[in-house]
C-alpha cells in the first residue's frame, strides 16, 4: 500500500459513536482526507507531557507510568486506562522493534494533550497521543497486524491498539514517523460492556 | 519481572512477578521453553497473580511456550491471571485456546 497523498494513513478510523465496541474490526484503511475530527490543532489541545526518551525497552516501564497518571487525570475510567496505556505501550514497542530495527539509544517522543474535537457532529473531549521517531519508514501495508484466528507468536500489537483507541493516524514528515491516536472521554454511564464480553 | 521456580514430581510451577513487557519477555520465554523443551517437564504451571503488565511480546512468549508443549505432549497451564492479564487473554482471543485456572488448587487439580 502507498502512502496517501497526503502523506496521512488513517489506522483507526474516526466513529460514528464513541462506544468502544463499535469500533471493533475496524481495518487498516488509507484516508485522502486529512480533514476529519483527528484535525485538532495545538491551539485547540492542552499539552499534559511530553516524554523524550531512547529507543530502550527498559524506558517502557516509564512511559507507561506517565501516561497512565494522564488518563487518571482526566477522568477515565480504570479499564479505559489500562487500553490507552496498553496502546502506547505496543506502539513504542513498534518504533524500536520496526523503525529502529532493535537499535537501543534512538530518540522517540511521546506527547500527550488534552483533546477536543468533533466526534460525528458532536462535540468530544479525550486524550491525544502522539509518537514521533527519526526510524525508517514503515510500510503501511506491514501495520495491518496479523488475523486473531491464525494462532502464532506476533502481530498482536496493532491489533490492540485498534481495539483500544477511537481514532489512529500514521503519517511521515521531514524524515520522521508520526502516530497520533486519540481516546474519547466517554462518561461512565456510556460504557460499553467490558471488551471481549 | 522476577521469576521464581517451585518443581515437584512432574510438575514446575513458575511464579512469575512484575511487568512482562518488550524488555523482560526474553527472560520469562527461555524460562518457558527451558522448562518444557530442556526438561521436558509434563506439565509446567505459570502463576501470573503477581504480574501487573503482559504485553503482545509476553503474549507472544506465551503462545510459544503453548506450541512446544504441544510438540513434546506436555501442559502448560496459567492461572490467577490479574485483570490486566485477562484483558490482554480477551483482546487476543487466546483464552479459549489456554488452559486457564482461577488459582492454584484448581490448576494443580487438572
Amino acid at each position: 500500500m502507498a502512502m496517501s497523498p497526503t502523506g496521512v494513513n488513517r489506522l483507526v478510523k474516526p466513529v460514528c459513536n464513541p462506544n468502544r465496541r463499535e469500533c471493533q474490526g475496524e481495518r487498516l484503511t488509507e484516508s485522502n482526507d486529512a480533514s476529519g475530527s483527528m484535525a485538532s490543532t495545538p491551539a485547540e489541545s492542552d499539552l499534559l507531557v511530553t516524554l523524550q526518551l531512547n529507543s530502550n525497552p527498559e524506558a517502557l516501564c516509564l512511559v507507561r507510568a506517565a501516561v497512565g497518571r494522564a488518563t487518571e487525570l482526566l477522568h477515565f475510567q480504570d479499564r479505559e486506562c489500562r487500553a490507552i496505556v496498553r496502546s502506547v505501550d505496543e506502539a513504542l514497542a513498534n518504533v524500536i522493534r520496526h523503525a529502529y530495527q532493535g537499535k537501543n539509544g534512538l530518540p522517540i517522543e511521546v506527547t500527550c494533550r488534552k483533546w477536543q474535537g468533533n466526534d460525528n457532529g458532536s462535540p468530544t473531549a479525550g486524550l491525544e497521543i502522539v509518537l514521533l521517531d527519526s526510524g525508517i519508514a514503515l510500510d503501511p501495508a506491514s501495520l495491518q497486524g496479523r488475523e486473531l484466528d491464525d494462532i502464532r507468536p506476533g502481530g498482536l500489537g496493532l491489533h490492540f491498539i485498534k481495539q483500544s483507541m477511537d481514532q489512529v493516524e500514521f503519517s511521515r514528515n521531514h524524515g520522521k514517523n508520526q502516530l497520533r491516536m486519540i481516546k474519547y472521554l466517554v462518561p461512565a454511564t456510556a460504557q460499553a460492556k467490558p471488551e471481549g464480553e | 519481572m522476577q521469576i521464581a521456580a517451585r518443581s515437584s514430581e512432574g510438575y514446575t510451577i513458575l511464579d512469575i512477578s512484575g511487568d512482562i513487557d518488550l524488555a523482560h519477555s526474553p527472560q520469562m520465554r527461555k524460562a518457558l521453553l527451558g522448562e518444557i523443551k530442556e526438561k521436558r517437564i509434563p506439565k509446567v504451571f505459570l502463576n501470573l497473580k503477581n504480574v501487573r503488565y503482559i504485553d503482545s511480546s509476553g503474549i507472544a512468549s506465551l503462545v510459544e511456550g503453548l506450541k512446544a508443549s504441544r510438540d513434546v505432549g506436555s501442559r502448560l497451564i496459567l492461572y490467577s491471571l490479574s485483570n490486566n492479564v485477562r484483558e490482554v487473554m480477551q483482546l487476543s482471543r487466546l483464552q479459549k485456546i489456554f488452559e486457564i485456572f482461577d488459582d492454584e488448587q484448581q490448576a494443580l487439580a487438572s
